[in-house]
């Protein structure tokens, strides 16, 4: 009986159960898994969504992407073993700096597509959805724009593309545009975008305004001086426009470029201005790429990060100087090299080498800062020199001593007390080679030079001084010097630098020169000398004498194809016993040569690519 | 020895056997080797510098085999038996690569069956004639014209001339492959004859009683430089 019970409870449960529909059965809602019209009715969900496409953009230098960003084109040195490929090659494959993330790309075309879907509009606010639509196509352009910085023209897909699983892709093989309409792709994006995003910088990780046209600036900027300068390279272009821009269309992109940094300047896009929070120029030239907080209003578009929160990166763990290192032997990496060091101006807006004196006779110094006095603050606020400061420690680094009959007293090891912990020893990875180390984006915060808490230091993408720059050259080029000879003092006066520049002084090589040192360690250097066309003679592939470097400054065109170091040795006796004598070093382990060929202009497509999509055409030169 | 055993061991053997043909694929073994010539003359490139491409074709998706010319002009390669097509890419090499009509590069048939040796006729620039090199402990000096082979459309200036001296036997215009140049603009020699140039030979460590020479010559707008041979100079 017993028996019977059980038996036919279980068949019954058995034969109930199997009684629901087949479709029933089978459609339920994946617990794992949101669908997207879930996510596409809630803007906390989309915004999450839009978090992941934002933590994908592409940067050249960026904190997360690791120390050896920034650390190419002689202007540092690499101390770490592992890296001295940098100064011991001989130039740059073809394939270098590519980008070609086509994924990247779809995931945001599905995103733009979901977002305008009409039964969004019903569940979040019209506000709201033009807002996030922008967004994703700030980034979509951003990326377009890293893209064609790179490549030249790319195929411009936007829309996300489907494979309909006959056999045969063809109709989605589409051929490279051509670099001009990138870059109108770019511009006219951000001129489409600009008045859905909000006017005022109240969250600098999201797109505002002011990114919206600071790019535009840019890279209007960028077209112009390609379809200026490319004259100068003729082979680099391909008469079917993927590679190279028509001479004729400078004039107009300069003028888009200057009407884009003007309505940033007039402060439509949101109160920008200079930083100048600290009375000291130097500690408040450092502050700029320091200070998160709403008094730097020169930051427009950053990557930020948050300590403890599972956003930091490493580069103070890998930069900090060797004796103020929160990580034992993690340090010194990135050394700043005497090539960059020497572009720095005196405070009167002069050229001049730093005064050493020669090999004959030296010049001795009190202490070792004040070689480096009177000179543009941006100097001590991108670079530690020797006597400097970091997180309240003064600087250890001595390369030995020397006798005033000039013999020098030195060792291998550091610390000593002939060599300081500081370095520099040829070949002594983490501490300085160069008698320099890096201060840009270098954290000062207690602990941030530890692995296991990195630092929170927020990259900035787009700032208003290299608006103002943007701004100054496309004056330049349009004719108006006294207008760029305004924005570029603006800058300058920031810097401590007392005598203006008049129209008569903007020149090309002026233009060149500001950039290099305002945005130094930012990520530019490799682009503005691409689309100046000059990236083939300033790395030319022949050695660089300490006499290249001090009788060509500020000359665009001056060659710089290996990082030399600036050593300071104490006296041990006579008259200058106690004092400081700097000898310019190059270090031993630069051993190559920079050279930039013609077909490094533009990165190399690869094979694969070329051999899926016969479309896509090869790049000049290579 | 248990029965098992007995047919694991032969089970063993039979998939060892079985392995070793079939999936394995025999190494190329047909050697292409070529130069680079004029009328029969060897150009000189830089080391690794000049590119050529082979593409062969029918096995799905077509993508080059790409490699360089050696500093003698020459090319080296294994293959298997097949048809390949070669070509050199556009702005690659001091010479005049043959193009289609739509400006890519044309393409060389050349059929691999066992090892063989081809000359690739293309037309430089110009040619480095008569050209003689002196050297003692101290000085090289160097002498020779330059003839200009393509005119017309195709016909380009010349740049500069320069003697490059290094102590290896690599010697071009790239950074590690010098120690000494001396370099001349065209404009010192009209009529580009009689050129000569001189240039101090290093003392280098360890001492050697030899160094290695070679002239070359910049052609406007073209970035590949056209080299003499390399000669060795001993004293």
């Amino acid at each position: 009986m017993k028996k019977i019970i059980v038996y036919s409870i279980v068949g019954l449960a058995t034969a109930l159960s199997g009684c629901k529909k087949d479709s029933d059965f089978l459609d339920i809602p994946p617990v794992q898994v949101l669908p997207s019209e879930t996510v596409f009715s809630d803007p906390a969900l989309i915004l999450s969504v839009l978090g992941d496409l934002y933590n994908r953009q592409v940067d050249f230098s960026s904190l997360d992407g690791g120390w050896r960003t920034f650390a190419d084109f002689s202007e540092s040195f690499p101390s770490e073993n592992g890296s001295d490929f940098l100064v011991t090659r001989s130039g740059w494959g073809y394939g270098e700096w590519g980008t070609w993330d086509y994924g990247y790309i779809r995931d945001l075309n599905l995103f733009l597509q979901r977002m305008d879907a009409t039964e969004v509009s019903t569940k979040i606010t019209a506000g709201d959805k033009a807002r996030f639509l922008a967004e994703g196509r700030f980034l979509r352009a951003n990326y377009y724009f890293e893209m064609v910085k790179r490549m030249g023209g790319v195929p411009l897909i936007i829309e996300p593309m489907q494979y309909d699983y006959k056999g045969d892709p063809t109709y989605l093989q589409r051929p490279r545009a051509k670099e001009a309409e990138i870059y109108d792709f770019v511009i006219s994006e951000a001129e489409e975008i600009k008045n859905d995003l909000p006017a005022n910088l109240a969250d600098k990780s999201r797109a505002t305004k002011a990114a919206a046209l600071a790019m535009e600036s840019r890279a209007a900027l960028y077209a112009g001086s390609i379809a200026k300068y490319g004259a100068t390279t003729p082979t680099v272009s391909l008469s079917t426009g993927e590679v190279g821009i028509a001479a004729s269309q400078a004039n107009g992109y300069y003028t888009i470029a200057l009407r884009a940094a003007n309505e940033i300047i007039d402060q439509s896009a949101g109160t920008v201005s200079l930083y100048r929070a600290l009375p000291d120029l130097e500690e408040n030239f450092a502050a700029i790429f320091l200070d998160k907080s709403s008094v730097n209003q020169e930051s427009i578009f950053i990557e930020d990060f948050k300590a403890f929160a599972g956003k930091t990166h490493g580069f103070t763990t890998n930069d900090q100087p060797y004796s103020r290192s929160d990580e034992g032997g993690d340090a010194g990496r990135l050394n700043p090299s005497l090539n960059l060091v020497e572009q720095f101006e005196l405070l009167n807006g002069t050229f001049a080498p730093l005064p050493i004196g020669t090999s004959a006779s030296r010049i001795a110094y009190n202490n070792q800062e004040d070689l480096f006095a009177g000179r543009d603050a941006r100097l001590r606020g991108t670079i530690l020199v020797p006597g400097a400061y970091f997180k309240s420690g003064q600087l250890k680094i001595k390369a030995g001593e020397i006798t005033s009959a000039g013999t020098i007293v030195t060792t291998d090891a550091s610390g000593g007390s002939l060599v300081g912990t500081d370095g520099p020893v040829n070949g002594l990875e983490f501490r300085t080679q160069t008698g320099f180390y890096i201060r840009k984006w270098l954290d000062p915060q207690t602990g941030s030079g530890r692995r296991g808490r990195g630092s929170d230091v927020a990259f900035i993408r787009y700032r208003f001084g290299e608006v103002l720059l943007n701004a100054a050259e496309a004056a330049f080029e349009l004719g108006q010097p006294a207008v760029a000879a305004g924005f570029m003092n603006q800058v300058r006066e920031r810097a401590g630098i007392t005598t203006p520049l008049t129209a008569a002084d903007i020149n090309f090589d002026r233009i060149v020169h500001e950039r290099r040192v305002e945005l130094a360690f930012e990520g530019h250097i490799l682009f503005d000398y691409k689309r100046w066309r000059i990236a083939d003679k300033v790395w030319n592939g022949d050695a660089t004498s300490y006499s290249d470097i001090i009788n060509n400054l500020g000359k665009a065109t001056a060659k710089s194809t290996q990082p030399w170091g600036l050593w300071p040795y104490r006296v041990q006796d006579g008259a200058n016993a106690g004092k400081w004598i700097y000898i310019e070093t190059k270090p031993s382990r630069v051993t190559g040569v920079n050279r930039f060929q013609l077909g490094n202009y533009y990165s190399a497509i690869g094979d694969d690519i070329r051999a899926a999509n016969p479309t896509i055409v090869r790049q000049p030169n290579q | 020895m248990k029965p098992m055993n007995k047919y694991g061991l032969f089970l063993l053997g039979v998939l060892a056997f079985a392995s070793c043909k079939k999936d394995n694929y025999d190494a190329p073994s047909s050697q292409l080797t070529g130069r680079v010539v004029y009328q029969g003359e060897q150009l000189g490139f830089e080391q690794n510098q000049v590119t050529f491409e082979l593409y062969q074709s029918g096995f799905g998706k077509t993508g080059p085999m790409g490699s360089t010319f050696k500093q003698d002009g020459t090319l080296n390669a294994l293959l298997f038996n097949g048809t390949y097509k070669m070509i050199v890419p556009n702005g690659q090499g001091p010479f005049i690569w043959p193009k289609t009509a739509s400006g890519a590069p044309d393409s060389l048939v050349i059929n691999v069956n066992g090892s063989q040796s081809i000359d690739i006729n293309v037309t430089p620039y110009y040619m480095i004639r008569n050209l003689q090199i002196n050297g003692s402990s101290s000085t090289v000096t160097a002498k020779f014209d330059l003839e200009q082979i393509a005119t017309g459309a195709d016909a380009k200036e010349v740049e500069e001339v320069a003697l490059f001296v290094n102590k290896t036997d690599f010697v071009s215009n790239s950074g590690d492959h010098k120690m000494r140049e001396q370099k001349k603009p065209a404009s010192d020699f009209p009529g580009l004859t009689n050129i000569s140039l001189n240039a101090e030979v290093p003392s280098v460590t360890p001492a050697q009683n030899y160094m290695f020479v070679r002239v070359g010559v910049k052609i406007d707008g073209v970035e590949d430089w056209l080299y003499s041979q390399v000669q060795k100079i001993t004293y």
